[in-house]
């Protein structure tokens, strides 16, 4: 123990004797380790805004949409077929065992007036189970309810971008907002959610009863009056994700009387599906930055052992002469090993205030989140020692073995 | 008591290339404890080889060495090294300081080596610093004092492990004649008041006047072996001066 602080006094020593040609050694590992610290930071930080954007949405969540429709040998893209209804909605949940709620939505577009304030918003028609569905909260005021559904009541739930574009400081519970001239009484505000993963506002939103919104906003579809644009369900439980897919596909094909030879109708999608996509590419790009991240390392340890070996020439009659008065193969070893992993350490130490420094000037230019995790620090340095070790070992063998009588005389 | 150093038959050949080089042929010595001899010849003569054999840095082609009754010509680096550590003190031409160490880390150094891990280091080290004059200088860099004083740190520096027996190459080699003779009367000093043995390499006359035996070489062998009794008495200028060896004590 004593030996290794006094090596570590030694090797400190030496390598302050030459700062700069120390400094430009450690420079390669330095950049090793601090595109680590930073790739792996912008990484977890994309994998938690990920993981973030699909808790908003709402866990378990899992959208069916109407299959496309197919007109004169056109087919129309997915969502224009009117083969979803809300009777659909409402036996999901009834036949499978591992749906726990289903909800119908319409959706639409309208411009939406207060006083003398205009705002356009997306318009979505539900139940009030829409909220647990997507984990949605009414902060002020209250959610409307299956009354206001079954008699189609002119009311309203606004997203916090509304109100505050249509009300600024007025308190908007119990005010009339005109939707396509129609007056609706806002019943509640919903507590915020942030950006959707595809980079849309989610609190730029109303939210009214189906019923409502069909017959007074959106319009009803005449091919069928019961359509929906969509059905939002949520599972269960995380791994009962696949089973309410499955068992949601054989309900639909069955009620809307598909042949096994036809194609659905209708195609069925969840949360981790749509992002899986977006978390590969990520990954892959954490992947080729770790390779850049790690040639640079051996780079770096290459650049040590050179500077190594210089210094082990420099210092032959040092070495000699430890020898001479009672120095044993191991402590000359260790002696080399210890400055070759101080200027490693002390490298991938800078290496690592510099990736923290870079990360954080990531996050705020390019607005990204990034997360420095402890484990990735103590990985860097650990890989810094790693490199320090094998890249000196063999200068610090080569010392260690020299002849005294050799590298006594030599000058 | 065995003798401190005995050899028998020691031979030396290096291969230089295509040559072969028969450093030492065949050289059978005893030097006592508590004895004084200096080495002497011609450069290539093989006194520099006996020196490092000796001193345990080296081994031997063939032949035997006994060094304070152990045969040292079969053991291992590692063991060669402890050796040099316990028994040997070096004092080589060029001082050999590390220069960025102040004078008491230069006395330490071989502390650093010992098995005892250096128990109360900085009072050995100063006690021997005192011991060659050097009391008030411990955290003086080697490059600030003169030569005289660096031999002295490389003196101090070879007694801090208390050896038997210290080797001096050339000691005064880079001094002027009066710090040479300063320098070889405190070794003198530390043979007769001590009892330490001395060996020196020398091709001075002026040195080995300072020992009670001379050993002289050529070609690789001994050719020349005096004793004291037939040596001039050299009575020594640096023990009338101020000797720190008589401070010290």
């Amino acid at each position: 123990m004593k030996h290794l602080i006094s090596s570590m006094r030694i090797a400190f020593r030496a390598l302050k004797v030459n700062k700069l040609r120390s400094a430009l050694t450690m420079l390669g590992i330095v950049i090793g380790v601090a595109a680590v610290i930073a790739t792996a930071a912008i990484g977890s930080g994309a994998k938690q805004r990920i993981q973030q954007q699909i808790a908003s949405i709402g866990s378990n969540t899992i959208i069916i949409l109407p299959g496309s429709l197919t007109s004169s040998g056109l087919r129309m893209g997915t969502g224009n077929a009117v083969t979803l209804s809300e009777s659909d909605a409402r036996e999901l949940p009834a036949q499978c065992p591992d749906i726990a709620l289903a909800v119908p939505v319409v959706r639409g577009g309208a411009q939406i007036v207060y006083e003398s304030n205009n705002w356009a918003t997306m318009i979505y028609g539900s139940t009030p189970r829409f909220l647990e569905v997507r984990e949605l909260t009414v902060g002020e005021g209250a959610p409307f309810s299956q009354q206001d559904v079954d008699s189609a009541n002119k009311v309203a739930l606004l997203g916090k971008t509304v109100v505050t574009n249509l009300f600024g400081d007025v308190d908007p519970v119990g005010q009339s907002i005109r939707i396509k001239n129609v007056p609706f009484t806002v019943v509640g505000v919903l507590d915020p959610k942030g950006q959707s993963p595809t980079g849309q506002d989610q609190d730029d939103v109303i939210l009214l009863p189906i019923s409502t919104a069909k017959r007074k906003v959106i319009g009803i579809k005449s091919a069928n009056a019961d359509a929906v644009d969509s059905i939002m369900m949520q599972a269960k439980s995380g791994n009962q994700i696949q089973a309410a897919q499955d068992a949601a596909t054989a309900l639909l094909r069955q009620r809307h009387h598909l042949a096994p030879s036809e194609d659905d109708d209708f195609s069925i999608r969840n949360m981790e599906e749509i992002f899986a996509a977006q978390e590969a590419s990520s990954r892959i790009m954490s992947i080729m930055l770790a390779a850049v991240a790690s040639v640079s390392l051996i780079v770096g340890g290459i650049g040590i052992m050179n500077i190594m070996l210089v210094s082990v020439r420099e210092r032959t009659r040092e070495i000699g002469l430890r020898q001479a008065v009672g120095a044993k193969t191991r402590d000359i070893l260790t002696q080399f090993l210890v400055e070759a992993v101080t200027l490693s350490i002390v490298g991938g130490c800078a290496g690592v205030v510099l990736g923290i420094a870079a990360s954080a000037v990531v996050s705020r230019l390019a607005s990204w989140n990034t997360v420095v995790s402890l484990g990735a620090v103590f990985l860097a340095v650990f890989f810094s020692a790693l490199v320090g070790i094998s890249f000196g070992y063999y200068p610090a063998r080569k010392a260690a073995y020299l002849d005294p009588i050799e590298a006594l005389r030599s000058e | 008591m065995p003798s401190l150093i005995q050899t028998d038959g020691l031979t030396k050949t290096y291969q230089l290339g295509e040559v072969t080089v028969n450093a030492l042929q065949g050289v059978s010595v005893t030097i006592e404890r508590g004895s004084f001899v200096a080495i002497m010849g011609a450069s290539g003569s093989g006194k520099s080889t006996l020196m490092n054999l000796l001193g345990c840095l080296d081994r031997p082609t063939s032949g035997r060495y006994l060094l304070d009754g152990v045969p040292v010509e079969g053991l291992d680096r590692d063991q060669l090294a402890e050796i040099r550590n316990q028994k040997i003190g070096f004092v080589f031409q060029n001082f050999n300081l590390l220069p960025r160490m102040s004078a008491m880390e230069n006395v330490q150094l071989p502390l650093l080596y010992s098995s005892d891990e250096g128990k109360d280091a900085d009072e050995r080290a100063k006690r021997v610093l005192a011991l060659v004059g050097l009391a008030g200088r411990e955290h003086s860099l080697p490059t600030q004092l003169s030569g005289g004083q660096q031999q002295r740190i490389a003196i101090a520096r070879a007694l801090i492990n208390n050896p038997e027996i210290l080797l001096a190459d050339e000691p005064t080699g880079q001094l002027d004649s009066r710090t040479s003779a300063e320098i070889m009367g405190m070794i003198q000093q530390l043979n007769r008041t001590r009892g330490i043995t001395i060996v020196v390499v020398t091709h001075s006359d002026e040195v080995a006047r300072f020992a009670n035996r001379i050993i002289t070489f050529r070609d690789g062998r001994i050719v020349d072996d005096r004793k004291e009794q037939t040596l001039p008495v050299q009575i020594v200028e640096a023990s009338s001066s101020s000797s720190p060896m008589e401070v010290s004590r």
